[in-house]
């Protein structure tokens, strides 16, 4: 006999990664509720992104990649429909080919000339744009797939790479159709 | 220009625009404005309480009882902080409070002013939703939302965090607006095809079961009524949980007690063998489940549920019907009519070897308790207790531990509304100011708090309250001197180390209340507890009953932790036939 109150855990199903989308009032504390939700029941943030979408109607998108068995993705799914000022909730499989995702990261790249331009050759096919330019540094954007800036964060530490800033994965479904 | 009213004036106008008779606070400078304006608003009438977490539970009650949401008004810092513990175990239990609160001036907001906190970062995870009024044009819309949010779909608490400033500053005051539809929070999104399917379910089962709920007693008097039709036109037995107790007559023959950790051997070992298990408002706590993995494993599963997040968090069911129960009910016992009009005659041969292995499961008499001549068993006294008031239309509310399991098992309701207990948060102390609230809702009708002597002084506070207000609440304390769920434990898988759960220096109950200006009553053995229980009845004041118990006495039936439905622990009778014949040793 166990010497617990509690249960034994029992078997624990797959994990997926999924991207939840939630559309919020843009109001005080919204944030910490969704947040508090997630930390409270015990489920994963890999990424969030949050910005006012609609100044008009004070609506607010809140993107996050999560992961979790099919019945926690429901739960979180049901949870997050419970809050008041959530309007609707989202939920897209990362496989999910009819969905697009992108990251931004800034990278700050310091070094001579011929290394900082051999690294924004390497970003050159994540829409890389220099925003800033000294004698010494690039100030680089690039948008890509979470994995892909994983990468490049990785492989440009010899070439430079002195600073990262990314902003999370936002997503939106490719074709005419909106989610209702 | 229409008349402006302060934020205080609009606080008491949204009360009285929601028929609000009581609120339970104490007041403190960060809403004295409020308590200002209390004296012009003859139809609310304030209660005091002795501590805010008193405020929060008596509202409980008061809510419990009446199926109206509790007005709980509280200040500050401390006083916030201390009404977290009711929040909490009303967002558990899922009982409809707005709790009013305090806050400093918007001005001092962040500044560590005095008796500030973040009561809305506070309380953020123990509510349905809260808000911080920051503007006096916004008071009045919020202050209705508020009840509308605490009361539709799932009930739970609210709070409205409302600076001191903004309590002075005026605006005009807006009335509550009838909503056309309610959003889409409250949630009715079954229809007939679901409730078609039930019936096909139900048509083939051998072995069906009832497991029901509080949700049945938060859907309103109709559903319990409506449960008893349902279980009348089908012949299915059932079963209830804790806070379910009273939607279904705990006497009727179709009744298997309650299920569960010291549910009764016949409902457990009917859960686990079902062929359908039909959930009417009820959640697979873990309490009642007991090993996941191994829960009622041959069942197709029905869950009725109003909240959509209740399905399939803990158990995956077969067949979710997403409604109030009431409607559900409704029309599941509309359509069997239509199709089936003599469903449970015909249905009778079919699952009557069901009622039989029921009936070999209910001969184990898995209440029975060995009694004593010397000593008050706590089972006894309780059985006692049912027996003297019985006609009476009691009220019960219970601490948390031994005592409020024997409650559930002895004590036999039959009507909702009846028993207000602790389950989801289990809070020592609740039964106590619970029993306020109620006295407070039904002044005329007999309200008793069976209480253990640990559980009550974590709010003994309270009795003050009660004898302030004339509330003959009746506090039946069975007094063993050990934390006795704790001591349970420790001696069944502590190897009997009895760390901290016994309180060495016990007040005086009878002298305690004396000292309160209430009445004390002690009952010693098991010959004089009659006349005791009947003297106490018969006192028109609030009464400590101070019921000196065995103190070693445990709570069966249990299902040890960890173990499945069918394995459960039976009480020392079984233990000593089984050591004899040696059967039944899988139980332990």
């Amino acid at each position: 006999m166990s010497k617990s109150a509690y249960s034994t855990p029992g078997k624990k199903g797959k994990f997926d990664r999924h991207i939840i989308v939630v559309w919020v009032d843009n109001e005080a504390g919204v944030l910490a509720r969704v947040v508090g939700l997630f930390s409270g029941r015990g489920y994963n943030i890999e990424s969030l992104a949050v910005a006012e979408v609609d100044a008009k109607l004070n609506i607010s998108r809140i993107t996050i990649v999560t992961t979790g068995t099919p019945q926690v993705i429901d739960q979180i799914k049901l949870q997050l429909r419970k809050l008041v000022p959530v309007h609707k909730v989202a939920d897209f499989k990362r496989k999910d080919k009819n969905v697009i995702f992108k990251e931004m990261a800034l990278f700050k790249l310091v070094g001579n000339i011929s290394k900082r331009k051999k690294a924004f050759n390497a970003c050159k096919k994540y829409n890389a744009v220099i925003l800033d330019k000294t004698n010494k540094s690039y100030v680089v954007q690039v948008t890509a797939l979470r994995r892909e800036i994983d990468v490049m964060s990785k492989n440009l530490k010899k070439l430079g790479l002195v600073s990262v800033s990314r902003t999370g994965a936002v997503a939106m479904t490719r074709g005419a159709e909106i989610f209702k | 220009m229409s008349k402006l009213s302060t934020g205080a004036e609009i606080v008491f106008k949204c009360l009285e625009d929601q028929n609000v008779e009581f609120i339970f606070g104490y007041p403190g400078g960060a809403v004295l404005p409020i308590y200002d304006e209390l004296k012009n608003h003859s139809s609310i009438k304030h209660i005091l309480v002795r501590h805010e977490q008193g405020a929060g539970h008596a509202a409980e009650g008061y809510a419990r009882s009446s199926g109206k949401p509790g007005v709980v008004l509280v200040t500050s810092g401390p006083g916030a902080t201390n009404v977290v513990t009711a929040l909490t175990d009303a967002y558990m239990d899922s009982v409809p409070l707005v709790c009013i609160s305090g806050q400093v001036p918007t001005h001092l907001i962040g500044t560590d002013a005095f008796q500030e906190c973040d009561t809305t970062g506070i309380t953020r995870p123990c509510t349905k939703h809260n808000w911080l009024v920051k503007d006096i044009k916004d008071l009045s819309k919020i202050i209705h939302k508020a009840f509308e949010v605490a009361t539709t779909g799932r009930p739970g608490p609210v709070l409205v965090d409302i600076p001191k400033d903004i309590q002075f500053q005026k605006t005009k005051y807006s009335k509550p607006k009838k909503e056309k539809k309610l959003n889409g929070k409250r949630n009715n999104s079954f229809n007939q095809k679901d409730i078609d399917e039930l019936i096909k379910l139900m048509s083939k089962a051998n072995k069906p079961i009832f497991y029901t709920g509080g949700g049945v007693i938060n859907s309103g008097p109709k559903a319990s009524v409506l449960l008893r039709e349902l279980v009348d036109a089908t012949g299915f037995p059932i079963t209830s949980t804790l806070q379910g107790l009273g939607s279904f007559p705990g006497d009727d023959n179709s009744f298997l007690g309650m299920l569960g950790m010291h549910g009764t051997y016949e409902a457990n070992n009917a859960m686990h063998d079902c062929d359908l298990m039909i959930n009417i408002g009820a959640r697979f706590d873990d309490r009642i489940t007991g090993k996941i993995d191994e829960f009622s494993p041959k069942s197709k599963k029905v869950h009725i549920d109003i909240d959509p997040s209740s399905i399939n968090k803990n158990v995956k069911v077969d067949l979710p019907i997403i409604g109030d129960v009431q409607d559900v009910i409704s029309l599941t016992l509309k359509t069997i009519k239509k199709v089936k009009p003599n469903f449970a005659n015909s249905n009778k041969q079919k699952i009557s070897k069901w009622w039989e292995q029921i009936q070999k499961w209910r001969e184990k008499k898995s209440l029975d308790f060995v009694n004593s001549t010397e000593t008050i068993k706590p089972q006894y006294a309780v059985q006692r207790l049912y027996e003297l008031t019985k006609g009476k239309d009691t009220y019960i509310t219970t601490e948390v531990g031994q005592h409020q399991m024997w409650a559930a098992q002895h004590y036999k309701f039959d009507k909702p509304n009846r028993w207000m207990t602790s389950g989801g948060l289990g809070t020592m102390g609740y039964g106590l100011p619970a029993a306020v609230g109620v006295q407070i809702a039904n002044p005329k009708k007999l309200v008793i708090d069976i209480a253990g002597e640990a559980s009550v002084l974590m709010t003994m506070q309270e009795m003050s309250t009660a004898v302030q207000y004339n509330l003959p609440i009746k506090i039946f304390i069975l007094n063993n001197e050990y934390m006795g769920m704790v001591r349970q434990w420790q001696e069944l898988l502590h190897d009997k180390n009895y760390s901290e759960s016994y309180t060495a220096a016990l007040p005086d109950f009878v002298k305690l209340a004396e000292a309160y200006g209430c009445v004390g009553i002690r009952a010693t053995n098991p010959s004089e507890l009659d006349d005791k229980i009947i003297e106490m009845l018969n006192t028109d004041r609030p009464v400590i009953f101070d019921c000196l118990v065995d103190k070693q006495e445990n709570c069966f039936p249990m299902i040890p932790s960890g173990k499945p439905h069918n394995q459960m622990l039976l009480g020392p009778k079984d233990q000593e036939q089984n050591k004899i014949t040696g059967k039944g040793k899988t139980l332990v």
